[in-house]
């Protein structure tokens, strides 16, 4: 069913609006074929990225933490469980005023902090190779330097 | 509030037979007013697609931070876990551990990269590399199925916590309330108002705990070790007779004894589903976008994990302070355990105030789920699957949403009404294993794996949503033989979590379906969505106010 003009709206172009050519009817996007080139222009050249050396690096870089670090906060929270479930007697010896299962629950916490405040400090470097990669794109794809 | 409670003390007589204007129901009532307040002021903000479903990505660091911690910490928590510690010791606290280490999840694999390429919804990010409608269909059945489970769990909840903080208010007419609430603040105020009652809530939630822990030192004369030599030997009364049981050794919930040896699994399969679902939990992963760029996302997570790790360690002294303190032969329900250490400890103002917190909980977690739940049917399902992609007038997508919303929320009420006498709390370990079986996988693959096809995602949502849905029903949460669960027969599943089997059943669905399809366009955008992750280049940008 093509679409109806609804006669509460007016579709001509309001004064001072961002273009002088009203779309008409339409608030979205236009389709593909009729983007202006300013419109179908990308952000960047996502290939060319994908292929620079510093974008690898940046990707090697939080891969080389971000595997070991779910890896190691992973194997220490499972641990509790499983010590726990299957090896009480270790977990019920005291430790002055407590025990080993409550210092090793109470040390999860603690765990967890130390790898987000590790973490925030790593991804401080991430954000600089990021911005680095960022400034080398001034010129868009088809477009004029920023 | 002064002038309330004073009312309260002078005209008992006055009020309704049934009815007791208690310092409870008043301080309730002023953070009714307040958040209605907060709710009127953003609605004059929430204009335009990105204010109302992103509070215009305004969002500061430290608040988004408040605002998770306060979408995510539910009363299930608040008063279940500390009750749990009350009657059960050592076990419930290892119940707290995985809530807050769940968040490392949220912080290393997930929240920056959906920030980056994402716009409104989780199905953002799995709609830039596969075929955008299939994807967004399952996608928006997940996040509305998890989102309603949930959202019952906690209205079920409220209704019989209302029954016992405030007597004379009945079932109907408490759920009632919460629900029109959280209508009210979601349709109106959109994520900014539902952001500021989280914010609020986490304020109240925070100070309230952390006095009554100071409580429960005090009594112990601020002694650790005079506090932990009471937790050695708690006073339970066995076969009429008492005897005293050393709360901190485990075992007690998750036994090897108590479980028919299926204990410590059920705990690793529960552990699975906190650890791999959080970061899958839709009404968690939008606050994201309510924040300007990924390094505030990535910042937020860190002080939302400050402030949930604070609480759940507070949880050990709630818990223990009521099994020391007020011993469980002496608490009527596990749950109130928090709220008469708070009377016992603090008198019947602090036990109102604690009453009211609890009520706080409750709303800003329900209004949370509801705007994930409304965002995801208008953005994901009716603008783009049913619209391809366009809106047909402007403004269309937040009209849509704010009848959703409304719509979601009526719904709620009334299976919340239904289901009253229901014992739901396994809605929630259900809503968890749909996340960590059906969204996470889809989440992860869709980012980190190049093959990765519109088939494995449609597949790997399908087969985790249905399988911890069908484990759920097999499993003694709801088969249940002494006729406490919905179906009165011996479980086929032997386990109350399913995450153990329904999160590799949901990676193993999406791996296989991706191979078995030879669709390999995914493939050309992998490199768009790869750089637009870790670099946030063309990432969505705050709108000015």
């Amino acid at each position: 069913m093509p679409e109806q003009p609804t006669p509460d709206r007016d579709l001509t172009a309001a004064v001072s609006a961002e273009t002088d050519v009203a779309r008409l009817g339409h608030s979205s996007p236009p389709p593909a074929h009729e983007q202006t080139a300013d419109e179908d222009a990308d952000v960047a050249d996502w290939d060319r990225v994908m292929v620079m050396p510093e974008f690898g690096a940046l990707l090697k870089a939080k891969i080389a933490f971000i595997v070991p670090a779910t890896l190691f906060f992973t194997v220490y929270y499972f641990a509790l469980p499983v010590l726990v479930g299957w090896f009480p007697e270790l977990m019920e010896k005291r430790l002055g005023p407590v025990n080993v299962a409550y210092v090793f629950a109470l040390s999860q916490f603690f765990m967890a902090w130390a790898v987000a405040f590790v973490y925030v400090r790593k991804a401080a470097k991430f954000d600089d190779q990021a911005n680095a990669i960022i400034a080398q794109l001034d010129t868009p794809k088809g477009g004029q330097p920023k | 509030m002064n002038f309330l409670l004073a009312a309260a003390a002078n005209t008992p007589a006055a009020a309704p037979a049934g009815f007791q204007f208690t310092p409870a129901l008043g301080m309730f009532l002023s953070f009714v007013l307040v958040t209605l307040g907060i709710t009127y002021w953003s609605a004059r903000k929430s204009t335009g697609a990105s204010n109302y479903f992103a509070a215009g990505r305004g969002i500061t660091a430290w608040q988004n931070g408040l605002a998770v911690a306060g979408d995510y910490m539910s009363a299930a928590s608040f008063l279940g876990i500390a009750g749990m510690i009350a009657f059960k010791g050592y076990d419930g606290f290892m119940y707290s551990v995985g809530w807050l280490v769940a968040y490392l999840t949220v912080l290393l694999v997930v929240a920056e990269p959906l920030r980056n390429a994402g716009k409104y919804t989780m199905a953002d990010v799995l709609a830039y590399r596969l075929s955008p409608r299939p994807v967004r269909a399952m996608a928006a059945l997940s996040t509305l199925t998890v989102s309603t489970f949930y959202m019952i769990a906690q209205m079920v909840g409220a209704g019989a916590l209302v029954k016992l903080l405030l007597p004379g208010v009945g079932y109907e007419w408490a759920v009632t309330g919460v629900g029109v609430l959280m209508i009210v603040y979601v349709v109106f105020g959109g994520m900014l108002a539902t952001t500021w009652v989280q914010i609020i809530k986490a304020i109240l939630l925070m100070s309230g705990s952390l006095f009554l822990s100071i409580l429960v030192l005090k009594h112990f004369d601020y002694s650790f070790v005079k506090f932990f030599e009471a937790v050695g030997k708690v006073p339970v009364v066995v076969d009429g007779a008492v005897v005293h049981k050393d709360f901190l050794k485990p075992g007690l919930i998750f036994g090897l004894e108590v479980t028919k040896g299926w204990g410590p699994i059920d705990l690793i399969s529960l552990g699975l589903a906190l650890v791999f679902g959080t970061a899958g939990l839709p009404h968690v992963l939008v606050r994201f976008y309510t924040v300007p760029d990924a390094k505030t996302a990535r910042i937020s997570v860190v002080w939302a994990m400050a402030i949930i790790g604070a609480f759940y360690i507070m949880t050990t002294f709630l818990g223990f302070g009521a099994a020391t303190i007020l011993t469980p032969a002496n608490i009527s329900v596990e749950n109130m355990s928090a709220p008469l250490l708070a009377k016992a400890l603090g008198g019947e103002i602090f036990f109102a105030f604690i009453s009211a917190v609890a009520f706080a909980t409750i709303l800003a977690v329900v209004a949370g789920l509801t705007i994930s739940a409304s965002t995801s049917f208008a953005h994901d399902f009716y603008t783009n699957v049913l619209h391809h992609g366009t809106e047909r007038a402007p403004g269309e997508e937040v009209r849509v949403a704010r009848i959703a919303a409304f719509v979601v929320g009526a719904v709620a009420i009334l299976l919340a009404i239904k289901l009253q006498t229901i014992n739901v709390a396994f809605l929630v370990g259900l809503a968890f294993a749909v996340a960590a079986s059906a969204n996470l996988p889809v989440i992860v693959l869709s980012l980190f794996w190049k093959r990765f096809n519109t088939a494995g995602a449609v597949w790997g949502l399908g087969v985790g949503l249905v399988g911890s849905i069908v484990l759920i029903i097999l499993s003694p949460s709801v088969m249940d033989p002494s006729g406490k669960g919905l179906i009165h027969a011996a479980p086929w599943f032997p386990l109350k979590n399913p995450g153990i089997v329904s999160i590799p059943l949901g990676f193993l669905a999406a791996w296989i379906a991706t191979l078995m399809s030879n669709d390999r366009t995914s493939e050309t955008k992998f490199a768009e969505l790869t750089v637009r992750a870790n670099t946030g280049l063309g990432s969505e940008k705050a709108t000015s106010h």
